[in-house]
């Protein structure tokens, strides 16, 4: 029986992470922790018990409502980073994905194994964020399960388009710009800190076709319960269309950076 | 010449790549037999690294025939390539990892099982004198080192054909002659090499075969030493007359030599006696500032060929 293409790649991602594991781990707690209590414990302490606020949050305290956006936005952020950088280092810097290309291995199963890596990599950072928010009675529920699942999508879901992108690239002189115009408008913007209803109208409509709106209304909808599946199915959808898409870019990217 | 019936493990017809405008292979022929050292010898942007891409079925051939071990590197690339070992110009190894470690990753690319890839991974860091740097991470290891382990890493899956892109580029003198005697080795064992060189003492040491590539064509083919005898004489006199004053000094000489060739910097004399021609420019009061009989090699093939110096 051969082991497919995409995971003997993979099995290179594992013994890297194997170094890094610590780090990345410890991350996945401390982070959420620290949003949670500056921003969660903060803000909602100021908004909690205004009859108004209650009513745009729909029943839900700030602290939830903040705590289940966590799950997509760390994901965002943690595979947002990594695809950026580890895949500039692979691609041009060390050429370890051009080595892996003289053996019998394909552009596309690197585009495959991308998924299995940044899967991986987001599912232990969701079950960190998970952790964190089953430590809290407001958040805990059996929700949290669907939750590192809509998180580890949403890390596919940034992951692999920006793979493709950063592929595609010679320098890390447009990673800032990735930051400033994609990641913190997202989390700014994409309804972690409020409602997006509560944004001028052309603004709301622009959140609506964000990857992270999607998955902060996924995750949030499963945890804390209270909205229609089928939503949440069309929220699964599109955060699926990004991960595909992600992968099918990736899959031409690879294949015109590592093959003449 | 036993073993021209064999079926060659590379044979290519008119094979050509092209990039754009650029011609970087411009219908090239050759046939690359079993257990033979085959090398392309040519200076840089001659098309030397273009070709081995495409055996390495890395990059597609543009137009023309290619077959490595009867297969077409279009459709079977990954067959192919899964029964031959590349050594890249530029080391590609995983910089965050150790010796030990980039070999058993590589060998999980070939699907190759833990046990066995750790067992192949310890023989060959024993082959390229690496042993007591396997827990070492690749970063501190010295570029004769890095690509020794670059040389284990292309062995890993018992390759029959192994291609080097200018295997000793940029390493010191003693680094060379280590590489040399390793690939010399694997040469005895019986497998195939391919290599591209600009040395030309490389290519005489390790080659059975060359081709003489030029602006993407094949010049000339042969052994180095049938080369040497086609093409330049047993012995070449260098002379120096002082920088500047070489060239004029051309037609004085030419009529001692079988062929004179006026470099910027000295004059090269072909003659079967280089010193018997010496004497003789001695006794016509022709005193170069220096002179220097030395062996015909590749280079002066090269020159011949092209009219060019091999490195600039």
């Amino acid at each position: 029986m051969s082991t497919p293409p995409a995971l003997r790649i993979a099995y290179r991602e594992v013994v890297l992470y194997r170094t890094i594991w610590r780090e990345n781990v410890i991350g996945a707690f401390v982070q959420p922790f620290l949003y949670l209590l500056g921003v969660g414990i903060g803000v909602g302490s100021l908004i909690e018990g205004r009859s108004q606020a209650d009513e745009i949050l729909g029943g839900a305290s700030y602290f939830a409502f903040y705590a289940t956006a966590l799950l997509a936005t760390t994901a965002m952020f943690n595979a947002g980073q990594e695809a950026l950088w580890s895949t500039m280092e692979g691609f041009k810097w060390s050429n370890v994905y051009k080595a892996m290309m003289a053996a019998p291995l394909e552009p596309r199963d690197l585009a495959t194994a991308f998924v299995f890596r940044f899967g991986g990599r987001t599912l232990v950072t969701a079950v960190g964020v998970a952790t964190v928010l089953a430590l809290f009675e407001e958040t805990r529920s059996w929700g949290l399960i669907g939750g590192v699942g809509a998180a580890v999508l949403c890390g596919l879901a940034f992951a692999l388009p920006i793979s493709a992108w950063t592929a595609s690239r010679e320098t890390t002189n447009g990673f800032p710009a990735v930051m400033r115009f994609v990641f913190m408008p997202m989390f700014l913007f994409g309804g972690a800190f409020y409602p997006v209803s509560q944004l001028p109208r052309p603004l709301e409509i622009v959140a609506w076709f964000t990857p992270l709106w999607h998955a902060i209304e996924l995750s949030r909808g499963l945890v804390l319960g209270g909205v229609d599946p089928w939503r949440l199915l069309a929220h699964v959808a599109v955060l699926a269309l990004f991960a595909g898409g992600g992968w099918l870019l990736c899959v031409r990217v690879f294949a015109r950076e590592l093959r003449t | 010449m036993g073993e021209v019936d064999e079926e060659p493990v590379i044979r290519a017809a008119g094979l050509r790549k092209q990039f754009g405008d650029l011609m970087a292979v411009d219908g090239i022929e050759f046939e690359v037999r079993p257990g033979e050292a085959f090398g392309f010898l040519g200076p840089n942007g001659a098309g030397k690294t273009s070709t081995m891409r495409m055996i390495g079925c890395v990059s597609t051939p543009s137009g023309g025939e290619l077959g490595i071990f009867g297969l077409d590197p279009r459709r079977n690339g990954r067959s192919i390539r899964a029964r031959m070992g590349v050594v890249p110009q530029l080391d590609q190894l995983d910089q965050e990892l150790t010796v030990l470690d980039n070999l058993i990753i590589y060998a999980r690319y070939f699907d190759i099982g833990r046990a066995e890839s750790r067992r192949r991974a310890a023989e060959l860091l024993s082959f390229v004198q690496l042993e007591e740097k396997a827990g070492s991470k690749v970063d501190p290891l010295s570029g004769g080192q890095k690509r020794r382990v670059s040389i284990a890493r292309s062995l890993i899956s018992d390759p029959e054909l192994l291609i080097l892109d200018e295997p000793t580029t940029g390493l010191d003198p003693q680094a060379r002659h280590v590489l040399w005697d390793r690939l010399y080795q694997l040469k005895e064992q019986g497998r195939t090499l391919v290599l591209t060189t600009h040395y030309m003492d490389e290519a005489e040491q390790l080659c059975d075969r060359l081709v003489v590539m030029d602006g993407g064509r094949i010049v000339a083919e042969g052994s180095p030493a049938g080369l040497i005898a086609t093409h330049a004489t047993r012995e070449v006199l260098e002379l120096r007359f002082g920088h500047g004053r070489n060239a004029e000094r051309l037609a004085e000489v030419a009529p001692y030599g079988d062929r004179v060739e006026a470099l910027p910097d000295r004059l090269l004399v072909y003659a079967d006696d280089g010193e018997a021609v010496l004497t003789a420019l001695r006794e016509a009061e022709i005193n170069p500032e220096s002179a220097l009989v030395r062996r015909s090699s590749l280079e002066d093939v090269f020159l011949r060929l092209t009219g060019r110096t091999l490195v600039d």
